[in-house]
């Protein structure tokens, strides 16, 4: 949308921090604060800014909502998967005990398993609704 | 101080016509309240209301602007019953929270109920130093994958009304088919 060399210039130094920053609060969550949602909407919030100084259809080039929607439903599938593979293991619905042989390691995959699954939903509803909102003609 | 900020930031969202600088005044309402948040040590909390309210909500409500334009149209009633319900409707709210605990009550039910059980056994059940965590996708698991389908329902629900690049696929016709997120009928 704008051609503003500053902004633009400032952007491309900020992003591929947000980028990192929404990774370390998606893995990091366990330790730091954080977690799943909040790490999607940064990452988000990183490829809108990429979408405002470089325009909507660049940054549907990088993140292609043809690839979004699946992501978006991968994520509560894994997330449901989880507590169906703990059912199958012989837990109870997300009980993630029985993921490891030890059940604070199985607390740990299940924790971080679901927590990619919410990360992945909400950084791709958050950019697909985005797009949709660009996108339209006035 | 920051409370100050968000009373004065409401006042001036109501008191605006020119809608642009009602949204960025709602981005920076905010992020007052995400600092609240931090000064009551919810920074998970604190980090959600800054990326969505203050960041991708105003993004969204700009774009929406974008659709409808700039200038609220003055209301031709009078303001009084509105005024009346809405002073009503606070003053019983304000009367409500008389019957809560006083802020930061050791005492108070909710640090009795469920809360020390999580802070004496979660570092041995789950092993997760960030307690916010192990009570989210843990112990409140359905909650959480409750609150996922929701805002995948959510993005399901803007595709179906939206659709994303409608007016490519009708201006330029076949020429640009990548982005088939939604399709939209006509």
């Amino acid at each position: 949308m704008s051609h503003d060399i500053v902004l633009k210039v400032i952007a491309k130094l900020l992003i591929p921090f947000i980028l990192l920053f929404a990774l370390y609060v998606q893995f990091h969550g366990d330790f730091g604060p954080g977690g799943g949602f909040q790490a999607g909407v940064i990452f988000a919030a990183g490829i809108i800014l990429y979408a405002l100084t470089n325009g909507p259809d660049a940054a549907m080039r990088i993140m292609p909502p043809r690839l979004l929607t699946p992501l978006a439903a991968l994520g509560v599938l894994l997330y449901g998967g989880v507590g169906i593979a703990t059912v199958l293991l012989g837990g109870h619905f997300l009980n993630y005990d029985v993921l490891a042989h030890d059940a604070v390691h199985g607390q740990h995959y299940g924790i971080l398993l679901i927590e990619l699954g919410v990360g992945v939903t909400v950084a791709s509803v958050m950019l697909v609704i985005f797009f949709a909102f660009i996108t339209q003609e006035p | 101080m920051l409370l100050t900020f968000l009373v004065a930031t409401a006042l001036a969202v109501v008191r605006l016509r020119s809608l642009f600088a009602v949204v960025m005044l709602s981005g920076i309402y905010s992020l007052v309240t995400a600092g609240i948040f931090i000064a009551l040590d919810a920074v998970d909390v604190a980090f959600t209301e800054a990326a969505v309210g203050a960041g991708i909500a105003t993004m969204l409500m700009l774009g929406t602007l974008r659709l409808t334009g700039h200038r609220q149209v003055a209301p031709r009633h009078s303001p009084l019953l509105p005024l009346l319900v809405v002073t009503i409707t606070g003053g019983v709210l304000l009367w409500g929270t008389r019957d809560m605990p006083r802020f930061g009550d050791p005492a108070a039910p909710v640090h009795h109920h469920v809360a020390p059980r999580y802070i004496e056994d979660s570092p041995t059940e789950v092993g997760v130093p960030n307690m916010v965590t192990s009570v989210l996708a843990s112990y409140r698991g359905f909650d959480t994958l409750g609150e996922t389908v929701v805002v995948f329902t959510a993005g399901v629900g803007v595709l179906a009304l939206l659709g994303i690049g409608g007016r490519r696929r009708r201006d330029e016709g076949a020429e640009d088919t990548d982005d088939d997120g939604g399709t939209r009928p006509g």
